[in-house]
């Protein structure tokens, strides 16, 4: 099972409280999961990723392990924490502001 | 008696405000989608419990949002609980794919080079006069889009982008579509405004538009002050009787066309600046119209501290300022272009938000105003509904 936190907006977005838990088939890669958040919570499409060509949007980052995976390739396999729960998927509103 | 229902945008969330005809004390509900942008919200009028709302933010892009019972719940559209258990299956979650249609093309960017086009948001939504399922979105960066399907799909009408579109480019806030009019006597023509396209017009329905710019002259921002496109058009309105009617708050100057938009002529008149931002006109005299002033493209307050709506009941060049209830010191708002609009009530009420969180309600045509909020975010839009 995956755990995967949303920020606070998309929680509201999707309806939900706490973590996200979802099955995923291997190979588990970034993309994949973004993949199952989609199919179970379809308000979330184009807001992580563009619709089409799935690029990242620029202030959505992605920490897997207390590290900044954004920039990684979406295929990169995922380590085993993430992938036996002990560690959470993390999506993250980029910092901005002061 | 009527309820006047009040769909306020903000910077921060959406506000529904509530009251009956007398228009006194107003029942504030909000904020609705809290912490986002809330460019628009604007009901049907055929359905006026079908309200459309373009919530958007910077880090998680656009949604759109449908309400059916007045904004008391919303879903996205093709979301809701009937469209998940209906015979269509699982919804697609489309409502807020808003994708340019074929090659996407590049206009004028601030240093002169041609920049392609890329979707950031929907200022406005305008619901079909006719149909609640049918509305347009304006979009920036510049396009509109079309749903027959409640919000559930959108298709761009992109015959609007061929139309000399490499000459457009953004002003400050960016490049969108920012008014959408459709015609209530001829459903083929739809008028649209950009910053900074200008101004188009479609009679067929949206397959092409054409500029209607003549008469326009923008000395300080084009290097040909007569061009056909890349005027900094901030609003235009009609009125439903008489369509053939424009008017428009330009970066500076207000015009009026008599002709459908096909010849423009200047009736800033006497105003104390003809650099503003929304125009609206009143509910049941054609001719009386209402700007607010603001001091200059570099000073984005009211001149000398003062709010003033300044109202002309002779479609232009002559202007009375309405100050009775409105800040007349100390005042640095802005009066953002989507954010005046009018009822239907027999006495007029005439309504505007401002970037300091106040929206302002004159229940007698502009003679004297009261304010309905005073704190919330910066007001983005306003709209109302006049309810039996």
């Amino acid at each position: 099972m995956i755990r995967v936190v949303l920020p606070f907006h998309l929680r509201n977005l999707a309806r939900v409280d706490g973590e996200v838990e979802l099955e995923v088939a291997a190979p588990v890669t970034i993309g994949k999961i973004l993949d199952a958040l989609e199919e179970n919570f379809p308000v979330l499409q184009g807001t992580m990723r563009d619709h089409g060509t799935l690029k990242r949007r620029a202030f959505i980052r992605f920490f897997i392990c207390k590290e900044d995976w954004s920039l990684e390739s979406p295929d990169k396999l995922l380590p085993e924490e993430i992938l036996n729960g002990i560690e959470p998927f993390l999506v993250v509103g980029a910092m901005a502001g002061g | 008696m009527s309820t006047i229902r009040v769909l306020v945008g903000t910077k921060k969330g959406a506000f529904i405000l509530t009251a009956d005809g007398t228009r006194r004390d107003w029942k504030i509900s909000g904020p609705h989608f809290a912490g986002w942008e809330m460019y628009h919200l604007k009901g049907s009028p055929v359905d006026p419990n079908r309200i459309y709302a373009s919530q958007t933010s910077g880090w998680f892009g656009q949604i759109i949002q449908r309400s059916d019972d007045g904004g008391k719940t919303w879903n996205t559209p093709g979301s809701s609980p009937e469209d998940l258990s209906g015979p269509g299956g699982f919804p697609k979650g489309e409502s807020n794919k808003f994708v340019y249609d074929g090659e996407v093309g590049k206009h004028l960017w601030y240093d002169g080079t041609q920049h392609p086009w890329e979707f950031k948001r929907i200022w406005h939504i305008e619901p079909s006069l006719t149909d609640p399922d049918t509305a347009y979105a304006g979009a920036e960066d510049a396009a509109i889009f079309k749903t027959t399907d409640g919000g559930k799909t959108w298709q761009e009408l992109s015959g609007l982008r061929k139309t000399k579109s490499h000459l457009w480019q953004p002003g400050a806030g960016g490049m969108g579509v920012h008014t959408i009019l459709l015609d209530p006597k001829n459903e083929k023509r739809i008028f649209i405004a950009i910053s900074a396209g200008g101004c188009f017009r479609t009679d067929d329905g949206g397959k092409t538009w054409k500029p209607i710019t003549k008469g326009l002259k923008s000395p300080y921002e084009l290097p040909d002050p007569d061009a056909e496109v890349g005027h900094c058009v901030h609003r235009i309105a009609l009125h439903p009787s008489k369509p053939d009617v424009l008017f428009m708050q330009k970066h500076w100057d207000v015009m009026r066309s008599d002709n459908a938009g096909d010849q423009w002529n200047e009736v800033s008149g006497d105003l104390p600046s003809d650099f503003g931002f929304p125009i609206d006109i009143h509910a049941h005299e054609p001719e009386t119209i209402y700007v607010v002033p603001i001091t200059s493209d570099s000073l984005h307050y009211p001149p000398d501290g003062k709010l003033r709506v300044y109202r002309s009941k002779t479609g232009g060049g002559d202007w009375e300022p309405l100050t009775k209830g409105l800040p007349q010191k100390d005042c640095y708002v802005n009066v953002l272009r989507d954010a005046m609009a009018v009822d239907s009530l027999d006495q007029c009420g005439i309504y505007f938000g401002t970037t300091g969180g106040q929206v302002y309600c004159s229940p007698d045509g502009g003679n004297s105003w009261n304010a309905m909020a005073e704190h919330l975010p910066a007001v983005y839009s306003v709209e109302v509904q006049t309810l039996k």
